[in-house]
Formats: structure tokens, sequence, C-alpha cells
């Protein structure tokens, strides 16, 4: 299965995620961002870091991982590209992430992603699989 | 997608009407400014749904606006422009001012004219390119520790022109003079302190420029008169915005401003609508935090202008001030401001909320600098990199849109489009044989913001200045263009 795919939106990005069970589509949409932010091709790991994060539902959880990786790429610097989510609840996402130092990367990055947001956010349950359209200000 | 087949009845030549039976909840009708073209055009997508959802807002008052350079956003339509009142409960929304508070441009003078320029152009661009620091992960000239960063969030330009970054009277020539007033550093995260620490003085990447211009036409001899400007004469012309920081603060108001919606018992269609009553807890707190993220990018721009200012001296061989590089104005247009409007009569203080609007003052409004007092206010409306951009004033007739017109020519295509429509050419290349010499640092910058990616900025002028809602004084075309 496709792991994303982008659709048009006028101003900004938008990126339809696919994922088999959920914790898939969370690790897919951290996935898509950072396929968007940077040149993930060949990229190798150096730096793990553990998450724990809370929200009340599926949708929010979802963006207040995104916007915490976000936060993570640009006050430390990290180009994440490796995501294993290993446990989710209705409120509640711990998951692992590798990436790699931005400073001898600088030639990777594309496009400035300002955050995910929550417009017309919602995760669709298919027959066998989970999706999500999610909107990134660039 | 779906076409959007809502009601848009034709109320004049430039005023398009949603009425508020269109959809539950809407409090008041949605107002288009627009011709036939660019409302056909948004039939292909969600910006005219997006101003209906606008229209529920609580303490909404006369009406839903966008402007013609209206576009898809998301929550708010880019292009709108919603006023609350604020004593009858009315909200303030984190999503409609947007990720980049602030975001605004500013418009340089100068005593070059074209000819002098021609040779020195490459020079120039070359030059500005080096030295100011753009695009995506840049790092910027100003490095302060967090006390002196909690200043600068309550001083603004202020505290960059007395760090030695610019003049005193750049202030004048500011909205706000750089720094709106009650700002509260207390009700901004370390994380926003932390993702703005390092980024004062950067250009920023995406459709954030800096661009070298010519006058090209001259349509108001007396106010480009007072304004220091000629036909033939150099501009620059920049734009940019509160960086990671001001992306941090939305971020953080937007998620928590969904828990208020209950608290408040708030419906609105979408999450990133969220908001809260302008006199709530929660309301004061983005609001300062707001403040703070608007005072910080007009320290940037100031930043920014005074680096270029630098540059353009050395390249041109003179002193500091040989090249009369004066500030003409720097406007937000991203942005919440609390005004004093009289409405039916009665005044109110309102919660002005501009996504990619102008505000745009006229003619002996108070809180306009005393050189421009008969002018009205200098509206900076930058268009595509191939193409014009404008310098406008504001009308007393523009009161019916909350003294507020448009911010730029408004995207038409989106970048995945762009940049299927560049692929194969060479946008630069394209523009030299304009004339126009443009750099930038992003891969795909340029194809994503290819003048075909906009509508074309002077017909977008033609329908506010045909609505009246501001007068064209000159207009501009790109010699040179930094992108991030």
């Amino acid at each position: 299965m496709k792991r994303y795919e982008q659709f048009s939106h006028t101003a900004d990005i938008g990126v339809k995620v696919f994922g088999g069970t959920l914790k898939e589509l969370f690790e897919n949409a951290a996935f898509a961002m950072f396929d968007i932010l940077a040149d993930l091709e060949g990229l190798k790991g150096e730096i793990t870091q553990d998450f724990e994060l809370t929200a009340p539902n599926h949708e929010e959880l979802l963006i207040a991982w995104l916007d915490e990786l976000l936060y993570n790429f640009y006050a430390k610097n990290i180009i994440f590209y490796k995501f294993e989510v290993t446990e989710l609840s209705e409120d509640i996402l711990r998951a692992r992430a590798s990436g790699r130092s931005v400073s001898d990367n600088r030639n990777r990055l594309k496009t400035e992603i300002k955050a995910a947001t929550y417009y017309n956010l919602k995760i669709i349950k298919k027959d066998d699989y989970y999706e999500v359209d999610i909107i990134f200000d660039v | 997608m779906p076409d959007w087949n809502g009601p848009l009845e034709r109320v004049d030549d430039y005023r398009w009407r949603i009425p508020k039976s269109y959809m539950t909840g809407m409090r008041v009708d949605g107002i288009i400014y627009a011709d036939e073209k660019i409302i056909e055009d948004m039939r292909h997508d969600k910006a005219a749904q997006q101003v209906a959802d606008v229209a529920t807002l609580p303490g909404i008052l006369k009406h839903s606006l966008a402007m013609p350079d209206i576009h898809w956003g998301y929550g708010f339509p880019i292009g709108g422009v919603a006023a609350t009142d604020i004593e009858a409960g009315g909200v303030i929304s984190p999503g409609g001012v947007g990720f980049d508070i602030n975001c605004g441009v500013r418009l340089v003078r100068t005593n070059l004219k074209e000819a002098e320029l021609k040779p020195k152009l490459k020079d120039l661009v070359y030059a500005l390119y080096n030295d100011i620091p753009a695009g995506v992960g840049s790092k910027g000239d100003i490095k302060v520790t967090e006390k002196e960063e909690r200043k600068l969030l309550v001083e603004g330009s202020k505290w960059v022109v007395e760090h030695g970054y610019g003049k005193e009277e750049d202030l004048e020539y500011t909205e706000e003079h750089g720094a709106i007033k009650g700002a509260l550093p207390d009700k901004v995260s370390e994380r926003a302190y932390e993702r703005g620490k390092n980024q004062s003085g950067t250009l920023g990447s995406g459709n954030h420029f800096l661009e070298v211009q010519v006058i090209d036409e001259v349509y108001d001899d007396e106010a480009a008169g007072v304004f220091g400007l000629e036909a033939g004469g150099v501009t620059l012309m920049l734009h940019s915005g509160s960086r990671g920081l001001g992306y941090q603060v939305c971020d953080e108001y937007s998620k928590s401003f969904i828990r208020c919606l209950a608290k408040y018992g708030i419906d609105v269609p979408d999450r990133q609508l969220a908001c809260a009553p302008v006199n709530s807890y929660e309301g004061k707190a983005y609001l300062g935090a707001m403040k703070c993220a608007a005072n910080y990018a007009w320290a940037n721009r100031q930043c920014l202008m005074h680096l270029a200012r630098g540059v353009f001296e050395k390249v041109f061989s003179v002193s500091p001030g040989d090249l009369g590089m004066d500030l003409i104005y720097d406007v937000a247009h991203n942005i919440a401001k609390i005004e004093r409007y009289d409405i039916d009569g009665k005044e109110k203080l309102l919660c002005v909320h501009r996504k990619g609007a102008t505000r745009a003052f006229g003619p002996g409004h108070p809180e306009l600098p005393v050189k421009y007092k008969n002018t009205g206010q200098p509206v900076i409306i930058p268009g595509d990199m191939g193409r014009n951009s404008y310098l406008l004033t504001g009308t007393e007739k523009a009161q019916e849109s909350f003294y507020s017109t448009c911010h730029g020519a408004g995207r038409r295509l989106s970048r995945t489009a762009a940049i299927k429509a560049c692929r194969g050419r060479s946008i630069a290349g394209e523009l030299q044989k304009k004339g126009i010499l443009v750099m930038s640092s992003g891969r795909e910058t340029l194809s994503e913001e290819a003048p075909e990616a906009y509508k074309n900025v002077n017909e977008v002028v033609d329908i506010v200045a045909g609505a009246g809602l501001s007068k064209k004084v000159c207009r501009m075309r790109p010699l040179g263009v930094i992108k991030g």
C-alpha cells in the first residue's frame, strides 16, 4: 500500500495518508511530513528519540504528534525519517523516531512547513485500512 | 474535488453575496469582492465555503468579508476579514490570524533611477542573496539571550533600531511604530522562544521575498510626491513574517482553543476556526502572545531592511543615507487588531481579523503619520515575481470593509500544479528574458512561485480600486528578486 499521496490545495500542501492500522497511519503521516520537508532518500540514522503524547482523541493526537516532530526538527535540528508507534490508545501515543542532524544535510532541505492544521481533519476507517487528509501550512 | 455550488449573488460590479440563509449557523451574510472571472475560479475550490464558515463566529458584525485575492486556506479563507463586537461576546480566533502572525510587507524608496541600477543589478542581486539569510533552516544575524528576547517581543522594531539596525525615523513609518502595545511575553511558551531565537533577521521561504523594483506607472502624482516616488525610480520591497516564533504561538493556541469551544458553548464548523471571547482569560492570553509575535515580525523586517540598505551602500559605494533609502511604510496582512468603529451611530470596539488582508486607513485617520494625513495609509500590494506590484492608499469608503483591502495577487494554482506546469522549464531563464534576475535557495521555490501560479495582480487591484476600498498611487515592475 502507498504510504501517502499529495493532493492539490491552493495555498498549502495537502496529503492523503494511508495505513493498514492506526499505528501505521500515524507513522506514515510523520513520514509524509518529513518527505515534504527534506529529501530522505538514503538517509541513515544516528539519533533516536522517544515520544509520549496525550490528546482527547485520535485526530488531535495525530496533529499533536506531527507538531511535536516539527518542533524537534526546528528547535533541535533533526530530520526524522523512520517512525515506530509502539502504543496507541484513544488518548495516548508512544513512539520512537530515528533521524539525523540537519547540519551536514542542509542541502536535503526542501520545503518549510509551518504547521499541521486541523482543517477538515477526519480519520476514516475503510474496509481494511485507514486514511486521513492533512493540510500543512507551508 | 467537487465544485462548490452554493449561492453567489451578484450585488454590483465588484461585490457578491453569500446569503446567511445558505447555511445554518451563519450569523451574517458573506460578501466577496470579485469580478466574474474570480467568482468562476472560486467554484473550483472551497474558499467560498470558508467565507460562509467564518460567518458563524460569535459576535461577527456586518459581513464575513473576502478580498479579490481570496483563495482556499484552512479555516479562514486567505483574503478573509472578520470583525467581532468585543462587548457582545465577540471572539478571537488564532486560525483567523494564521501561523505566520504579522506576515507583512515593507516598501523602501531610493534616489536611484533604473538606468543607474541596471549596470549593477547582477552585483546587487548576488550580494543581497549572499548577505540576507533566507530559506528553510536559515539562521539570523541577531543572537540574544532569553531576557533580551522578551524585551524584543515587547519593544519590536524599537529594540532592533536601538541595537543599530536602522534609524529612529523608520519607526514612524511602521504600523503601530513597530511595537503594538499590550504584548505579554509570559504568554509565549519556552518552545516558541526556542523556535524564534535563531531566526530574527531571516527572510524565510516559500512566498517570502526581497525585490528590487522600478516604478513603471504613476496614477496619483500628488500622493507619489508625498512618498518621494516618481516613474523610473527604484524601490525595494520585502515580504516576511514572525518565522518559527509566530508559527509556534499559533500552533499552541489553536490547540488549546479547541477546548474553549465547549467551555464557552461555541459551535463552529471546523476545529481550525477554534475561538474564545476576546474578553475571556484565553482570549486575552492569545492576544498578548499574538502581539509578541507581531512585534517580533516588525523587528525581523526592520533587521532585513537594515541588511539590505547595507548591501545597496556596498554595491553602489556610497555612504549611508546617500541613497535616500527611506521606509515608505510597513504593514501587516496576517493579524487581529482591536479597532474602534462607528456601527449604526454607536461607537464600538471591534476585534478585526485580517487573514491575508491589509489594513487601509483613509485620509485623516489619527493613527497615520502626520506626513500621510492627506494621502491616507500607504497599502503595499506585492504581485508575483514576473508581473507587477502596487502602492495604494486607504480610503474613507473602506470603512465598509473595516478599513481592509487585498494583500497580493492570491494563488491560483496549488504548489503541486505549479511544479507540474513548470516541469522541464527554466523559470529563472524565462524571467531573465523579461529583464528580471531571480535567485532562490529553495529547490522548487521558483516553480512553486512561478507567475502563472498567481492571479493577475492588475485585475485584483482593479477590483479593490473599482470598489473604492483603495486608490492606486503607482505600479512597480520587478528587476531583481531574492526568494527563500
